[in-house]
């Protein structure tokens, strides 16, 4: 079956596998040559396709228990985080981190060790699972946890599925005293005074800045940043006062089928990014909104990759050691400038340090994030990126990628030969297989 | 106020679950039926971690009286509302050759059903009050060529929910006859199901428990829609009825 990521970009070709319980999957693991798992298909590229089978943890959505002391949660791999909040945020508890979709399973969490807008203070997913249950290459499954068999547990937390089938994860949630945020958003007119912004915000929970990725000369970086809390019940008024854990909507918007390739020409996205910048310099200052919005406005709308066409497109992801940020940031955001190829969402964040994985993304620095429409000039432009985030010591998210050389992860991910060692000596490499892996030699 | 309980009775079926799952949120307290508990208990688990009420699982299997008995024993206090969402649906080829596989999807989809359901009911009359759900099929509306096993069976369990109604409606019962439609579940993995016309479990649950506890209906289709397909097939002549491929 024809089968792609969020991108839509590439399209491979793979058996799907559509187990319904976590004990069914040992036997699979023997009976199929190679596999990899698939959560809710939100990886950009293709990282979620198999090279061979590709196995669906959707039918495993279960969960098991809850811990009001502990605040740990446990659940089957293919549960949506869509269906915990759901569950338990009317119940005043919330995930201690949360990509910026809400239809991820938590298996696609721990896989890719996602971040959320408070990296720079809860570090990422992974720092908060206390435990995993792996089916390994030999079909058995293992408990891994940061005290029992260590090794595989850090090499699976942002292993990208590559060390097995992670069938049941635990995690701390936290607890939060109502359903809204309180936000306070910033102007920025150039990148340093984002960054100084960024720098200013530490002590918030969530920060985040949208880029206006076409601004150009002084106005370089231009951006909107928003910074926000869980709100306390003391600072709502009103009917928010009078429900305070008030569960979210369900989604109602839909792009149906793909859009046309013209869609999206700069003309469009430059006034796409003008409006946002502007809209936000109208609402400057503080504002009380609800978590569905604040973290997941993009959800709003089902199917949104389709606005891009059926030719698909692509995030390029960087991070960039804090020391070097300001310099590489500021050429990335020239070149794709001076390119005139328009990113439609182009975010800008600061992380803190993280090991929760060993193949784990974040590091102390900035994280860019661009999209573009897969074209032969955005390839090229991405290349060029490529070459700003090397030089720069930075290194790409595997979960949005579908297009990096070798020669790129190799330099990023410094902890690669590690795991490789790894996947060869458990038996992982000649089993579990993406197109990704393939391509990139994982 | 003590929580009102639900039973299920096919805990493992992935539509029990959801009705089970909407139950619970809406404050219930629930109690599973399996053939085999330790497949239930998955279930449970479930259950309970989402609502924090109390689920409890019992070993039943429809086609065996001893183990209705023993139900019947086991089940205390009496449940406010009892779904039976057994069902099989079988093989229509093998169990035109094969008797006792015919025997088991009449059985499980009819008998079975119905002698547990009936139990219940006298229990209910004595207390004055309850509702009794079942969830039959719109395949039991007209008998196909494809599946009329099945569909007879479920034929049965409907015009038996019809009278039990009948029957209880001075006694302070409800009964609620479901018939789902096509729904996304373990049943029908790997049938090719039009999209528009089927709902998935979460849509079951939700209407199962808005027309059993709130409006109080007394059969429902899940999506509008089916009302007006079942009406069109039930309108078409048997001699033209007979010459089609269904
Ligand atoms: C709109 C949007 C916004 C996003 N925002 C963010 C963000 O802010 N921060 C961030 O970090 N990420 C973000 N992402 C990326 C997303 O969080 C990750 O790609 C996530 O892994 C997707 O989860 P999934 O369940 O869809 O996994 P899939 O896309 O299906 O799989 C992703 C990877 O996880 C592996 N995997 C999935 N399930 C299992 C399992 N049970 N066992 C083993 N391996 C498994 C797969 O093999 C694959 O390598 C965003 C994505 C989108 C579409
Ligand atoms: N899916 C559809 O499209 C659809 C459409 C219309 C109607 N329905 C009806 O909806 C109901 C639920 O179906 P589903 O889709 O959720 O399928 P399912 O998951 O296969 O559920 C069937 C249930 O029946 C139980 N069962 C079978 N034989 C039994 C026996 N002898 N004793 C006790 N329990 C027995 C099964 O238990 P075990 O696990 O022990 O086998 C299981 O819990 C069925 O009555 C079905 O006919 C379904």
């Amino acid at each position: 079956m024809k089968t792609q990521g969020w991108g839509n970009y590439p399209v491979g070709e793979a058996a799907w596998l559509t187990p319904t319980k976590p004990g069914a999957i040992g036997r699979i693991i023997g009976n199929t040559d190679t596999l990899i798992a698939r959560g809710a298909g939100r990886a950009y590229g293709d990282a979620a396709i198999g090279a061979g089978a590709t196995l669906s943890m959707l039918g495993m959505d279960r969960m098991i228990a809850f811990d009001p002391q502990s605040l740990e949660l446990t659940v089957e791999a293919g549960v949506m985080l869509d269906d915990v909040i759901r569950t338990f945020q009317p119940r005043g508890y919330f995930p201690a981190s949360v990509p910026g979709t809400k239809f991820v399973t938590v298996g696609g969490m721990v896989a890719s060790n996602i971040h959320g807008k408070n990296h720079h203070k809860a570090g990422t997913f992974g720092s908060h699972v206390t435990r995993i249950r792996l089916v390994g290459a030999d079909g058995k499954s293992t408990a891994c946890s940061p005290t029992e068999q260590s090794e595989l547990f850090h090499a699976t937390i942002g292993g990208m599925g590559l060390t097995g089938i992670i069938t049941e994860v635990t995690f701390r949630m936290q607890k939060v005293e109502t359903a809204f945020m309180r936000n306070e958003l910033l102007v920025a007119r150039n990148l340093d005074e984002a960054m100084r912004i960024f720098e200013e915000s530490l002590g918030w929970s969530y920060t985040v800045s949208w880029i206006d990725g076409l601004a150009r000369g002084n106005a370089l970086g231009r951006s909107l940043v928003i910074r926000s809390e869980h709100a306390k019940l003391s600072e709502l008024d009103g009917w928010r006062a009078r429900q305070p854990l008030k569960p979210a909507p369900h989604a109602f918007l839909n792009v149906p089928f793909n859009m046309p390739a013209m869609t999206l020409n700069t003309l469009s996205v430059s006034a796409f990014n003008q409006l946002v910048y502007w809209n936000g310099v109208r609402q400057e200052g503080p504002r009380i909104d609800h978590w569905n919005s604040n973290f997941f406005p993009l959800d709003a709308v089902h199917h949104w990759n389709r606005i891009y066409g059926a030719r698909g497109f692509f995030q390029h992801q960087c991070v960039i050691p804090k020391a070097r940020s300001r310099a590489a940031i500021g050429e990335i955001l020239d070149r794709v400038a001076r390119a005139g190829n328009p990113s439609f969402l182009s975010v800008l964040k600061l992380m803190g340090p993280d090991e929760a994985g060993l193949m784990t993304f974040p590091m102390e620095g900035y994280t860019l994030t661009l999209d573009f429409p897969v074209s032969r000039k955005s390839f090229e432009l991405a290349d060029a990126l490529d070459a700003i985030v090397l030089a720069h010591g930075g290194r790409l998210y595997l979960t949005k990628d579908s297009r990096q050389s070798r020669a790129m992860v190799e330099a990023g991910y410094e902890n690669l030969p590690r795991f490789r060692d790894l996947r060869a000596a458990s038996g992982a490499a000649r089993k579990f297989k993406s197109l990704q892996s393939e391509r990139l030699g994982l | 106020m003590t929580a009102r309980t639900l039973l299920v009775i096919g805990g493992t079926s992935d539509i029990g679950l959801a009705i089970a799952r909407e139950y619970a949120a809406h404050g219930w307290d629930i109690v599973l039926t399996a053939r085999n508990p330790d497949d239930a208990a998955r279930n449970a688990a479930d259950v309970q971690t989402r609502s924090g009420r109390a689920v409890r699982v019992l070993p039943f299997d429809v086609l065996s009286a001893a183990s209705r008995d023993e139900l019947l024993t086991n089940l205390e206090p009496l449940p406010d509302t009892v779904i039976c969402v057994v069902g099989v649906l079988g093989d229509q080829a093998r169990g035109e050759s094969d008797p006792a596989h015919a025997s088991e999807i009449i059985r499980a989809n009819f008998e079975g059903p119905a002698l547990i359901l009936d139990a219940l009911a006298a229990r209910m009359i004595t207390r004055g009050n309850g509702t009794l759900v079942g969830i039959s099929s719109v395949a039991g509306v007209r008998g196909r060529g494809s599946n009329y096993l099945y569909g007879s069976a479920k034929a049965g369990f409907s015009a038996f929910l019809s009278g039990l109604r009948n029957r209880l409606a001075p006694k302070g019962v409800h009964v609620l006859t479901v018939l789902p439609g096509f729904v996304r579940t373990r049943m029908t993995e790997g049938l090719k199901l039009p999209p528009p016309i089927t709902a998935n479990p979460a849509e079951v649950g939700r209407a199962v428990f808005r027309a059993a506890e709130i409006s109080r209906r007394n059969v429902i289709y899940v999506r509008a829609v089916w009302r007006l397909i079942m009406a069109i097939i039930t309108a078409i002549p048997e001699r033209i009825f007979k010459t089609l491929k269904l």
